[in-house]
């Protein structure tokens, strides 16, 4: 091998890495500088990264992200791609493992197409400016007489052409470019893959039940546990009858795990190994644990003082103009209070991990981890192994939803294999998965708007009611002042409430969004209807102004909102017991709306269809990018029907059967409209999802006059 | 343990399992077949569904020592080359999201369409309504056994 090419520094951030491999192969990306030094102290630098071009001109694309079903693995190596320009049937994907030089590595925040866009775009890019530049010296002609096509570079003046593969070794050999003089594809118009209908890389594996998942992995004398926390959240284990669990048939070890107090790390409970996971979950039916619970949180008791809290004043986040005043002058004022419970991820793949301890004393884990990273360091912390002696792969992950940036299960695996001394998967039942899960908090809204004589709202009080450790909001709990009706209007004020939970949060699908936008968009519909406007025509006009910095853009806004009312006829007459619906939202940079039609059928809706419009500029893959947004509307159709509560500090629901997520026959038509403007790519994880529920619950108001103000839909009499 | 003979995609496989194991964790963890998915345990929500003499059965709530002298057939056994209608189908409409529940949602829906060649949207909604799909795969899953029941026509017709 090569030594590398001195990296040309473009900015602080990136490196251009251009090497040839050992096997002959060109290998093309880029890298930070802070964590290529740190990475190339341990061992020599195999530049790895995005893209490979081999001598027979086969070309591989790396997969740096995990993939959870967002399609990040397909829609990343399409980027490189298109700027190569080569046929997709040419190219192979291969997943990445944990390694620092690929900079971010985590599925969450609808943040891996931002962040990964410049960097694949240059790495594609790059290697096509090499492989042009090769074959414009090898013919002796300018570079840019040649142009690119299906792996090939051409000199049309000519007619002559080579393939990619012929061009490695020149292309190695040259300088490498400034980033700054690459030509990057930018726009929609520009591209030739990109934006087209591509198939899920994963989708014969999957559909041929190739292993893949992180509970697919098979070790060689790999061993199956269990682990028995305690159900009351935090709770320690005072004694088992271990010697006994250890005596029935197939169980290998059977012990204490004491842990530690954190509830995102290692927790104390009872670890069972055994030959089969089926052997290990039967023991575990006569394990007998004596728990010491720390805490008995209900949701009972949360209701309490969540009433309690209501009388107080709570804590003044925000406050523009004279909101008290506003609403003594007012011509009227509506009032209304939302409230919504917690809610689990139910990922269909309960938690899971792999892990062997080698002798060597490396440990290696296979861990469906949203953010493997930091899984890799809590397990050091917790175990005492150096980072750069723990390996994590990076299998399929059976459904994210934000619960597995939370790495739990794979402290927990890491663990237990070293005290079992063999290769362990860990396998949480579903529920496991469900009562021990970092739930989405729930919370109550007040609202008190204001409206001057023509119907405009002039004033906004808004009294948060939320969950809190130690005096400041849990994970999952947060609202920025700056969020909108702030900025939408001249008097607004955000008041803040905690109550001190033991119950653990954590992200959940579109953090905090996911939940109050129904609380805001539902009281909007309500404002609009106590002044006697048209829903969209209200909101549109209050999205026409802002007071100070508005909370985001207006225009993008707006545009998602006409596209998603003009696309569903909003104004028709949808027809007997019908009713139409709609709803904005902008979060993780992405702006929707959507329109929902509903028919009542008694106190049975049925949602028929719902109009989708987005705006996260150019779209990567057409078909990955409608499957986030049809995938979001019934996950959040089936979650405002989902509850979990809490009493003597455990959740209350521990199954699919008390649990129960939307079936086919619940869902809707989806229709999705995306208007792509040349804004650089966002993510789609998350944005179409916050605005899905009040949409419907929009729509069932306009068809019964029922308005929601409580989730599940069933608290309102409301069955879906 | 019990020493029993399974015919698990059309071959004869002598296993020892536990009495009381149910056929999902024969397969997954004896058998190392691991395209069936465990997800529940109780029966709720169909990811563990195989076909037992062409009828879908959750794997979970079956025991293996019950399945001897019965056709089973799990995801990796539904064709040779990943080509059954429902297969191509299903990628044609690129159904998966996540993927973990699809062996489920794919092995239902070819025991609907053996039943029913072409089915009307209640049809797919009765025989699919047990596996459930966080991901919200729900809308291609219709459109998907639609153009199914066309590929397994054009098949039909074309031998």
């Amino acid at each position: 091998m090569s030594a590398p090419k001195d990296p040309v520094r473009v900015d602080r951030r990136t490196f251009l890495q251009v090497t040839l491999l050992a096997s002959g192969a060109l290998a093309v990306g880029v890298a930070r500088p802070q964590l290529l030094s740190a990475a190339e102290s341990e061992e020599p630098w195999v530049a790895n990264l995005y893209v490979r071009i081999a001598p027979d001109s086969a070309i591989t694309i790396v997969s740096k992200n995990p993939e959870a079903g967002q399609g990040v693995k397909t829609a990343f190596p399409m980027v490189v791609a298109e700027c190569l320009e080569v046929d997709w049937k040419d190219v192979s994907v291969e997943q990445a493992p944990l390694d620092d030089r690929y900079g971010r590595q985590v599925v969450g925040g609808s943040r891996g197409t931002p962040d990964g866009w410049d960097d694949l775009r240059v790495a594609g890019t790059a290697a096509m400016y090499l492989l042009t530049a090769a074959a414009a010296r090898q013919w002796k002609v300018a570079p840019d007489e040649c142009t690119a096509r299906d792996g090939h570079i051409l000199h049309p003046a000519t007619g002559r052409s080579l393939p990619y593969g012929e061009l490695i070794e020149t292309a190695a050999s040259l300088p490498v470019p400034e980033i700054s003089a690459l030509k990057l594809k930018s726009r929609p118009a520009d591209f030739k893959l990109l934006g087209s209908f591509v198939p899920g890389i994963d989708n014969h594996e999957i559909l041929t039940g190739q292993p893949l998942f992180g509970s697919d992995v098979r070790l060689p004398g790999m061993l199956y546990a269990v682990f028995e926390k305690c159900p009351a959240f935090g709770g320690r284990v005072r004694s088992a009858n271990l010697e006994y669990v250890r005596g029935l048939s197939g169980v290998t070890h059977a012990f204490v795990v004491e842990g530690t107090d954190e509830l995102e790390g290692l927790m104390p409970g009872v670890a069972i190994v055994a030959e089969t996971w089926w052997q290990a979950q039967s023991a575990r039916r006569q394990l007998l644990v004596k728990w010491e619970p720390t805490q008995s949180d209900s949701s009972r008791a949360y209701a309490q003082q969540a009433e309690a809290l209501r009388e107080e004043d709570g804590n003044t986040r925000r406050s523009d103009g004279d909101p008290d005043g506003a609403l003594e002058s007012a011509s009227q004022v509506v009032e209304a209070s939302y409230h919504y419970p917690f809610v689990a991820h139910a990922n269909m793949e309960p938690q899971t991990c792999t892990a062997l301890l080698h002798e060597s004393g490396k440990l290696e884990l296979w861990a469906p981890s949203q953010n493997p990273k930091a899984g890799r360091a809590l397990v050091s912390r917790v175990l005492g192994i150096a980072e750069d002696r723990i390996h994590v792969n990076l299998p399929r992950i059976g459904g994210g939803f934000g619960r597995r940036l939370i790495n739990d299960f794979m402290v927990e695996a890491a663990w237990i294999a070293r005290e079992a001394g063999r290769p362990v998967q860990l396998q949480w039942t579903r529920e496991d998965d469900m009562r021990h899960d970092f739930y989405r908090p729930g919370a109550w809204h007040h609202f008190r708007a204001g409206l001057d004589t023509a119907g405009k709202m002039v004033a906004f009080d808004h009294h948060f009611i939320t969950f809190g450790r130690n005096g400041k909001p849990v994970s999952g709990a947060g609202l920025s002042p700056g969020h909108y009706p702030a900025g939408l209007v001249p008097n607004f004020r955000l008041r803040q409430s905690l109550i001190e939970t033991h119950v653990p949060t954590g992200p959940w699908r579109s953090p905090g969004h996911s939940a109050y936008c129904w609380a805001y968009q539902s009281f909007f519909d309500e404002v609009a209807h106590a002044a006697g406007r048209d829903a969209l025509e209200f909101r549109l006009d209050l999205l026409s102004r802002s007071y100070g910095e508005p909370p985001l853009d207006l225009e993008r806004t707006s545009g998602t909102l006409r596209t998603a009312a003009e696309k569903a006829g909003w104004g028709r007459d949808p027809g007997k017991n019908r009713g139409l619906g709609l709803a904005f939202h902008f979060d993780h940079g992405g702006f929707c709306s959507h329109a929902a039609q509903v028919v009542a059928e008694g106190s049975h809706i049925r949602v028929e269809k719902v109009w989708s419009a987005l705006d996260v500029g150019p779209i990567l893959n057409l078909s990955g990018a409608r499957n986030q947004v049809e995938g979001a509307v019934i996950d959040a159709l089936s979650t405002a029907q989902l509850e979990i509560s809490f009493a003597e500090g455990a959740a209350q629901q521990g199954n699919f059967n008390r649990y129960g997520l939307l079936k086919i026959g619940q869902a809707p038509d989806v229709e999705c409209h995306f208007i792509q403007s040349d804004h650089s790519p966002s993510g789609l994880g998350e944005p179409p999802f916050a605005p899905v529920a009040p949409a419907i619950a929009n729509a069932i108001f306009a068809a019964t006059g029922t308005r929601i103000r409580e989730l599940p839909f069933a608290r309102a009499g409301i069955q879906v | 343990m019990t020493r029993i003979n399974l015919n698990i995609n059309g071959a004869s496989q002598e296993l020892d399992v536990p009495e009381d194991m149910p056929l999902l964790w024969a397969l997954r963890d004896i058998l190392n077949l691991v395209g069936t998915k465990y997800a529940c345990g109780i029966g709720e929500c169909g990811a563990c569904t195989v076909l037992m003499n062409g009828l879908p059965v959750r794997s979970c709530q079956v025991k293996a020592t019950a399945m001897e002298g019965k056709e089973i057939t799990t995801i990796e056994g539904l064709s040779a080359d990943g080509k059954h209608p429902v297969q191509r189908a299903w990628n044609d409409e690129d159904v998966p999201q996540c993927g973990y529940c699809q062996a489920g949602q794919v092995l239902s829906a070819v025991a609907l369409l053996n039943r029913t060649p072409h089915p009307e949207d209640a049809d797919i909604d009765s025989a699919m309504s047990g596996v459930l799909c966080r991901c919200g795969t729900y809308v291609r899953i219709r459109k998907a056994i639609k153009r199914a029941a066309g590929y397994a026509a054009e098949d039909g017709s074309a031998s």
